[in-house]
């Protein structure tokens, strides 16, 4: 069977010649047919970066509009409600699982507490998200690499792969990881069927929209932001994320730590 | 030392015990394999991703490529010999076909006593859902 | 040699009966956290570890700790310690063996967990845990095994061990290394971040491990007919001296950095472990406990006249593998998540069926010491008559 050679032949490369051999390999096996092989390919509508980022304009941004983005989010991707309804406040708080959420300047900014700010930022809602870092620590800590960058800078998780030991949690500086300490499906309200759930004992976070992007669709949270978020390539200087960023001071979360966060906020 | 008998004898019970699914399988009534029920849209495509042998024998592998194709390398088309194009979704594509998920899959499955773990989380079936 | 450990008297028997009953009980919790998830624990998404990883932690030092006793036999002729580098290389199999089933029943896809050979990831810490932990646990049972075996002979063992025991060595001081370095290479974690993590978890490693290993000297010399020795016990509370002076020296050192450079990044877990913070402080009775205990182990064990006399040093014992096992066993894991990356507090405390699978996993620890226990005894009585 020639998908189980092609099987065999990359494992025993691997072990014979180690990792670095293991693609070369594979590489050989993939081009050695004759013209119809199957083969796979990125759809034509997908759309491609270097370092896909956002940028947040907080400015444009209130309690109606975050809560319309953090559903449209959630909705997308099944994340489950864990409501204190459910299961009572306490544990609400312990299993909840989000993607985006909103939370105050001082919590999303901890290295800036102004001592006398202004009052329109502190009431300010700020948006929090996986920054998608170029410098990620979730997947330097992940042992399986169930977590990991793409070429196209999304940190992304392979929950098929994920065993569950929440290292990626420890070493993600924002907080924006969350574990299933339960199975999720009870506490879906409208499943979307085009997305799948994730199952108990996995670790889920945002993943950009990696689904909408391979169909030329931008993230479901700047579709919903109504240009509040600006979405694109931060690798590209003529992009409009960059010139987004010429025009306007931004800060990021955390940068003092060389994690290199590719989500934007203008204040 | 001695005690030869006792190890072989050992060894021997090891094996019958650790050996005992095996045999309790060869004398169990196992009945005939299930029938493969396809929905009419399933039959009309005559053809799936491969052919049926390939797929009856190796879907597994396949769909084990497809998902660390699609998460891993960010490629979710699948082109066949034919030239003919699919997106790599086992809700969406396999299941689009085969949406009888209970006579197509599960059957087979309970037959093989196997559980897959795809269900934990892909969705069993948007037909049904819509 | 096995046949030691299933001849034994009644009491001998109750006890592995009641080891397995708590065995039992802890499995038959895991399998409802098997069922249910990881939420059925105190776990949470900001204290993602807890009490678990924490045992992981501590029971490594334990095992570290046994290189204390191999140490100087080996490499320094110490000849007293011939009697019980035994017990110490036992007693790093049987932590070891709590150690790696406290991170399996952690994991949230425990039948995912090859994922980590089949995908294996250099760059993670992991990874080097999962490598050092297992080397450990095999050098010591091949190296316990044959120099038990040899002393039932009455020769010396094989040459090969030779290199095997003193690659065990650096492997003791690693296990403990890269189990700090799990913690302490996490750019968001201050209290965790900080280079002197390693060292103080090797410090109070060679201050619990060894002080577990003299209390169960003193049990030994009252259950059987094998006595580990006055002066063997006498030299581990030396040990045991100077490493807790160090657990609090490389401690202060903590405190210091912290609240004399007033970076609040660095005090406020700290704080949250010893005042509390916005109200929050259920670990601080403990954490005042756990310092009372190791101070006042401190006081009892420096003194030659209290150290010299075993009742006192069996108590101070107790205290210090209490005290270090509050510090590390429960302060030092969940504060570390305390307050999370976005300042907010979501406190941590076990739960019921967490705490009885942690038991029932100590309790399989237990298990394995008291049969290699047995059998090192069993060896002992019979070369001795």
């Amino acid at each position: 069977m020639e998908d189980s050679r092609r099987q065999f032949l990359k494992v025993a490369g691997t072990a014979a010649v180690g990792l670095s051999a293991a693609p070369a390999i594979s590489a050989v096996a993939a081009s050695g047919g004759h013209g119809a092989q199957p083969h796979v390919r990125k759809g034509a509508d997908a759309l491609t970066a270097k370092q896909w980022g956002l940028v947040i304009d907080t400015t444009k941004l209130d309690h109606e509009k975050i809560e319309r983005i953090v559903e449209a989010c959630h909705k997308t991707h099944n994340v489950p409600d864990i409501s204190a309804e459910k299961v009572g406040e306490k544990t609400a708080v312990r299993h909840e699982i989000k993607w985006i959420w909103e939370t105050h300047f001082h919590n999303a900014f901890t290295d800036q507490p102004s001592k006398y700010i202004s009052e329109e930022v502190e009431e300010r809602p700020f948006l929090v998200l996986c920054n998608h870092c170029e410098e990620p620590p979730c997947v330097q800590a992940c042992p399986t690499e169930a977590t990991f960058k793409r070429p196209d800078g999304i940190v992304i998780m392979d929950f098929h792969r994920c065993i569950g030991c929440r290292f990626c949690m420890a070493a993600c500086p924002y907080g924006s990881r969350s574990f299933n300490l339960r199975d999720p499906r009870p506490f879906i309200k409208e499943t979307n069927l085009a997305f799948p759930t994730r199952t108990k004992g996995v670790v889920e976070k945002c993943n950009f929209c990696a689904e909408r992007l391979a169909v030329g669709k931008p993230p479901a949270c700047v579709e919903a932001s109504e240009g509040a978020i600006i979405f694109g390539d931060l690798e590209d200087p003529h992009s409009e994320i960059r010139e987004v960023l010429r025009e306007h001071h931004t800060i990021r979360r955390k940068a003092s730590l060389g994690t290199g966060p590719a989500v934007y906020y203008i204040i | 030392m001695n005690d030869k008998g006792k190890i072989i004898a050992g060894i021997v019970i090891f094996f019958v015990v650790a050996s005992f699914p095996f045999w309790l399988n060869m004398f169990l009534e196992k009945g005939p394999a299930p029938e493969l029920v396809l929905t009419p849209k399933a039959k009309a495509a005559e053809k799936c991703v491969r052919d049926t042998q390939f797929m009856t024998a190796n879907h597994m592998q396949l769909l084990d490529e497809w998902r660390d194709t699609v998460v891993r390398k960010a490629e979710r088309i699948y082109v066949n010999a034919e030239g003919k194009e699919f997106n790599m979704s086992l809700s969406n594509t396999c299941l689009d076909c085969h949406s009888n998920k209970a006579e197509f899959c599960d059957r087979c499955h309970d037959y093989a006593s196997i559980e897959p773990y795809c269900w934990d989380c892909h969705i069993d079936n948007p037909k049904e859902t819509k | 040699m096995l046949e030691y450990a299933i001849k034994g008297d009644k009491k001998y028997y109750g006890w592995i009966a009641v080891l397995l009953g708590l065995i039992g009980v802890g499995f038959g919790f895991y399998l409802w956290q098997l069922k249910f998830g990881l939420g059925i624990t105190g776990l949470s998404r900001d204290v993602s570890w807890g009490f678990y990883i924490a045992q992981l932690t501590y029971m490594v030092g334990v095992a570290a700790g046994g290189v204390m006793v191999v140490m100087p036999y080996y490499l320094h002729d110490y000849k007293a310690f011939g009697r019980i580098t035994i017990l110490g290389e036992f007693l790093a199999i049987a932590s070891l063996i709590v150690c790696m089933l406290s991170v399996v029943v952690d994991l949230g896809q425990p039948m995912r967990l090859f994922n980590v050979i089949i995908h294996f990831s250099p760059h993670s810490m992991l990874f080097y845990d999962m490598i050092v932990l297992n080397g450990y646990l095999f050098l010591n049972l091949v190296i316990g095994w044959n120099v038990l075996q040899a002393e039932r002979n009455g020769t010396h063992y094989p040459k090969w061990v030779t290199p095997l025991i003193y690659l065990s060595i650096p492997f003791a001081i690693s296990i403990h290394t890269v189990t700090a370095f799990l913690y302490c290479g996490l750019p968001g974690r201050h209290f965790w971040l900080t280079a002197i993590l390693a060292p103080r978890f090797l410090a109070s490693a060679f201050a619990a491990g060894p002080a577990l290993l003299v209390l169960l000297s003193l049990i030994i010399r009252k259950v059987s007919n094998f006595d580990p020795g006055r002066e063997q016990i006498q030299t581990l509370a030396k040990i045991i001296t100077y490493a807790l002076i160090a657990n609090l020296f490389f401690f202060g050192c903590e405190i210091f950095v912290a609240f004399y450079s007033n970076i609040p990044g660095h005090m406020d877990h700290i704080k949250y472990l010893f005042v509390g913070m916005h109200g929050h402080g259920v670990l601080v009775p403990w954490m005042w406990t756990s310092m009372a205990l190791m101070v006042l182990a401190l006081i009892l064990l420096i003194p030659p006249i209290t150290r010299h006399n075993e009742s006192v040093l069996a108590v101070a014992c107790v205290m210090l593998f209490i005290g270090a096992w509050i510090d590390k066993g429960l302060g030092l894991i969940s504060a570390g998540f305390v307050p999370n990356p976005l300042h907010e507090v979501n406190e941590y405390m076990p739960t019921f069926p967490e705490v009885m699978i942690t038991i029932g996993v100590y309790a399989i620890g237990a298990l394995v010491l008291t049969i290699l226990y047995k059998v090192t005894i069993g060896v002992k009585e019979e070369v001795r008559a």
